[in-house]
């Protein structure tokens, strides 16, 4: 008996925390809906680790989710609707970092060690070809006049 | 009593990591011979004291002794065995047992089957893993001892995490540590080889394996890690980036690149430099890994600050092992020469090649990872970097990984002739820009994202094809010919085929998941039907019932197809009522298929005006295509890598000198 009470309180309890994307925030229109979840997924839930609002079970979450849908539907381009969220909460809600002097070392540390590194092994690939490594140097013209002089006595 | 003796064997372990660590490395340096045979018994007891350690703190969580804190705070006298077990590692003082225990573990093997290792290499190899042992024992007597009792004991403990109440996670973290810890070995061996300022090719052939095992681990682990968020966070996610995730995904890269460095020192005997430095930095990777993982500096910069004793601790064992074997290699590194000429068009400088991408992109995941750490710390501005930065920035290194693997793969070493390998290679290209051709017609969408992975995708497992071709003479020998050629290829070549052509499933899945989840969230009521994509899915309804620790409702769902049923799968919500804030967690409803995976979510009841329930619950649906492929092509990446594993040149451990001999006469690879 004492079990079936706590079932039903605990599960009742579970109304609470919703997973991602709820029936009731999804827009009538497919493709507004579309433009709505492709930006959620850029925007971070701040409450929560390193997720989206796309994903997130957070009640934070889902008012940036209904946010979202609010500027999608009244014409907002995706680019003013991340201007609008970031304006109100900050460069923290972006989980892409935009292209600034500040983040530049971010976006560009897998192509400088690329370009950086793809230089040395090019130097290093060089320097180790067979070419270079067996090929003596040539014959200066002393070593030549000698070579001429012992070939013309051994004939 | 039980946990006062593993306390004490921890204790033990302690001293003998010591005596383990300094006598060899000192003996080796003065060239005692008595003092670097030390090594082997010390590894050897090293590992019994830590596995009597281990054993009992499985024992406290076995027999639920609720009055030791660790199991107090993670147990609970109602939870399935498999769990009060996997409940070992599921905290933060077991995990860093596990830890030790396979570095113990694997230290133990080297000792046991390491016979033919000359004496002072393995002295110091050992010295320089017992040295890390000691340093993560010390971090666990110090700041994170499991044994610590609690007066008085509580009638019942607080449960595991329920999300770690599952079968992919429980394993996930053994698998994982004993990547990271495999990587260790080749650290070691690095180390010592730094000191010795030798590197051959028996010293490759040693580290080798070790790489390999450890990769191997590292990939079954992650592939547990991806396949479990995939089914348990509810919306079929299989990678999200997250710090914890690029944690083990960065040595996992390393790896992949000392694996293949090491084939050249080992085949060719170039790249030596390199090749230490890639163990040093696969090992400097996992150890950050820990750092990020265990010193909670994720959750917030500030909250490691404020209780700064544990991550301290592991900052400054990793400023010792990565600062300490750094400026080892910067002093002793310009004195290992390698002999090895080749041309640059070589199997050598495909593998250079492939060594440089997977430094790239694993910058790319370090910057991505860090940044946002190094940032608060130095400035105290908060930015987030997550999957979109990720996929933008980490995909084209990939992309470039494929396009190069089949010819860098095909390539003879020394010299090669770029037509040559175009040749043999020309129809695998035409057949995956066909198949690339293909899905962009079939395809609704206008992304040409999907068309392009999957013209890669076939690439690689062409080029895999071709080059089992290439070698059994297909076309030029008869059949019986081809069959011989096939059999007697090493299995090294075998395990480089599966893994490969693995890699090129695994682009497949992913593309295909990635371009073509259909999904569908609505609110329906039990008895309703609605179409998933070509499906048509039936809600029959949802029932209560009790689990051994958790409560839970079950949804129940019918699918169809052209009016022929294909599946029925019961998603269910769970709430684990031990915890001590019980919060729902979804079990997805998944019915697998080798083309597609039909994924099941039970949403809310739906709740009308004033709080009376309506009977209808909100409910996602998604078909994921080709999801199942994704994990199969990790799993046959971790097959290719032990098959390579059990490769002859392993297996007889020969003398260095009739090893050489053998390799001279095998055919090139």
């Amino acid at each position: 008996m004492i079990r079936a009470v706590l079932l039903a309180a605990t599960l009742a309890l579970s109304a609470g925390p919703a997973p991602a994307v709820q029936p009731d925030e999804v827009l009538a229109d497919p493709a507004l809906e579309s433009r709505a979840r492709e930006i959620s997924k850029e925007l971070r839930c701040l409450v929560c680790r390193n997720e989206a609002i796309d994903d997130s079970n957070a009640e934070l979450a889902r008012i940036l989710r209904l946010l979202v849908r609010e500027r999608v539907v009244a014409g907002d381009s995706d680019g003013e609707v991340i201007d609008y969220v970031v304006d109100r909460y900050g460069e923290y809600v972006l989980l892409r970092p935009r292209f600034t002097l500040g983040n530049a070392l971010i976006w560009l540390s897998g192509p400088l060690i690329l370009a950086l590194g793809g230089f040395a092994a090019w130097r290093y690939v060089r320097a180790r070809a067979p070419q270079a490594a067996a090929q003596p140097a040539p014959l200066t013209e002393a070593e030549r006049r000698d070579l001429d002089a012992l070939l013309r006595d051994g004939s | 009593m039980i946990a006062e003796l593993g306390h004490f064997a921890l204790i033990l372990a302690f001293a003998v990591s010591i005596a383990g660590s300094v006598a060899p490395l000192y003996g080796a340096h003065r060239g005692w011979s008595d003092w670097m045979t030390l090594a082997t018994p010390a590894a050897t007891a090293l590992f019994a004291l830590v596995c009597l350690s281990f054993a009992a703190l499985t024992w406290s969580f076995v027999t639920s002794d609720f009055s030791v804190r660790l199991v107090v705070a993670n147990s609970h006298s109602l939870k399935p065995m498999i769990y009060k077990i996997a409940g070992v590692w599921g905290n933060h003082e077991g995990s860093l047992l596990l830890w030790v225990l396979m570095l113990a573990l694997f230290g133990a093997m080297v000792a046991a089957f390491g016979r033919n290792i000359p004496t002072g290499l393995k002295a110091r190899a050992l010295g320089v893993q017992s040295l890390i042992a000691c340093g993560f024992i010390a971090f666990m007597l110090f700041t994170s001892n499991p044994f610590e009792r609690l007066f008085p004991a509580p009638f019942d403990g607080a449960d595991l995490n329920p999300l770690l109440q599952d079968p992919g996670l429980a394993f996930h973290p053994p698998f994982l540590y004993l990547g990271y810890v495999g990587l260790s070995m080749a650290f070691s061996f690095a180390a010592a080889a730094l000191i010795e300022g030798r590197v051959d090719a028996a010293w490759a052939r040693w580290v080798r394996p070790w790489a390999l095992a450890a990769w191997a681990a590292l990939t079954v682990g992650i592939g547990l890690g991806s396949w479990w968020a995939y089914y348990e966070l509810g919306w079929g996610g299989f990678w999200f980036w997250d710090p914890v995730e690029n944690a083990s995904f960065m040595p996992w890269l390393a790896a992949i690149a000392l694996l293949h460095s090491a084939i050249v020192v080992e085949k060719r005997s170039s790249l030596k430099n390199w090749t230490i430095l890639m163990a040093i930095l696969a090992f400097s990777l996992s150890l950050l890994g820990t750092f990020i993982v265990r010193s909670g500096v994720l959750d917030s910069v500030h909250a490691f600050a404020v209780d700064p004793e544990r991550g301290v601790f592991i900052l400054l064992l990793l400023v010792v092992a990565i600062g300490g074997s750094l400026a080892l290699y910067a002093w002793r590194a310009p004195s290992l020469k390698s002999e090895g000429v080749f041309a640059p068009v070589s199997r050598e400088s495909g593998l250079i090649l492939n060594n440089l991408l997977m430094m790239s992109s694993c910058g790319v995941v370090f910057a991505g990872t860090m940044a946002p750490l190094v940032r608060e710390a130095l400035t105290g501005a908060k930015i987030s970097v997550g999957a979109p930065f990720f996929d933008l920035a980490f995909t084209p290194f990939m992309v470039l990984l494929a396009i190069a693997l089949p010819l860098g793969a095909m390539t003879p070493w020394k010299r090669g002739d770029a037509g040559k390998v175009l040749s043999k290679l020309w129809w695998a290209a035409a057949a995956a820009l066909g198949a690339g051709a293909l899905v962009w017609g079939v395809q609704t969408g206008t992304s040409p994202a999907a068309p392009i992975a999957m013209a890669l995708a076939a690439w690689v497992a062409l080029g895999v094809a071709a080059e089992i071709a290439e070698r059994a003479k297909v076309g030029s020998a008869p059949l019986a010919e081809n069959w011989r050629r096939l059999a007697r290829a090493p299995r090294a070549d075998w395990g480089k085929w599966v893994a490969h052509f693995g890699l090129g499933v695994t682009i497949w899945g992913v593309a295909a998941i990635t371009a073509w989840t259909v999904e569908d969230i609505r609110v329906a009521r039990p008895g309703e039907s609605f179409a998933l994509g070509a499906y048509e899915v039936t809600f029959d309804g949802v029932t209560r019932a009790q689990g051994p620790n958790y409560v839970y409702e079950r949804g129940e769902f019918h699918v169809y197809r052209d009016g022929v049923q294909v599946a029925h799968v019961y998603p269910e919500k769970r709430i684990y009522t031990e915890t001590r804030t019980p919060t729902p967690t979804t079990e997805a409803g998944i019915d697998n298929g080798f083309t597609r995976d039909l994924y099941l979510v039970l949403g809310d009841p739906q709740v009308g005006t004033g709080g009376v329930p309506t009977g209808a619950w909100a409910v996602r649906a998604y078909v994921k295509p080709f999801a199942n492929w994704i994990w199969g092509g990790a799993i046959l990446m971790a097959l290719g890598g032990c098959l390579s594993l059990t490769d002859r040149r392993y297996r007889v451990g020969a003398p260095t000198r009739a090893a050489q001999a053998h390799a001279a006469m095998a055919p090139a690879e």
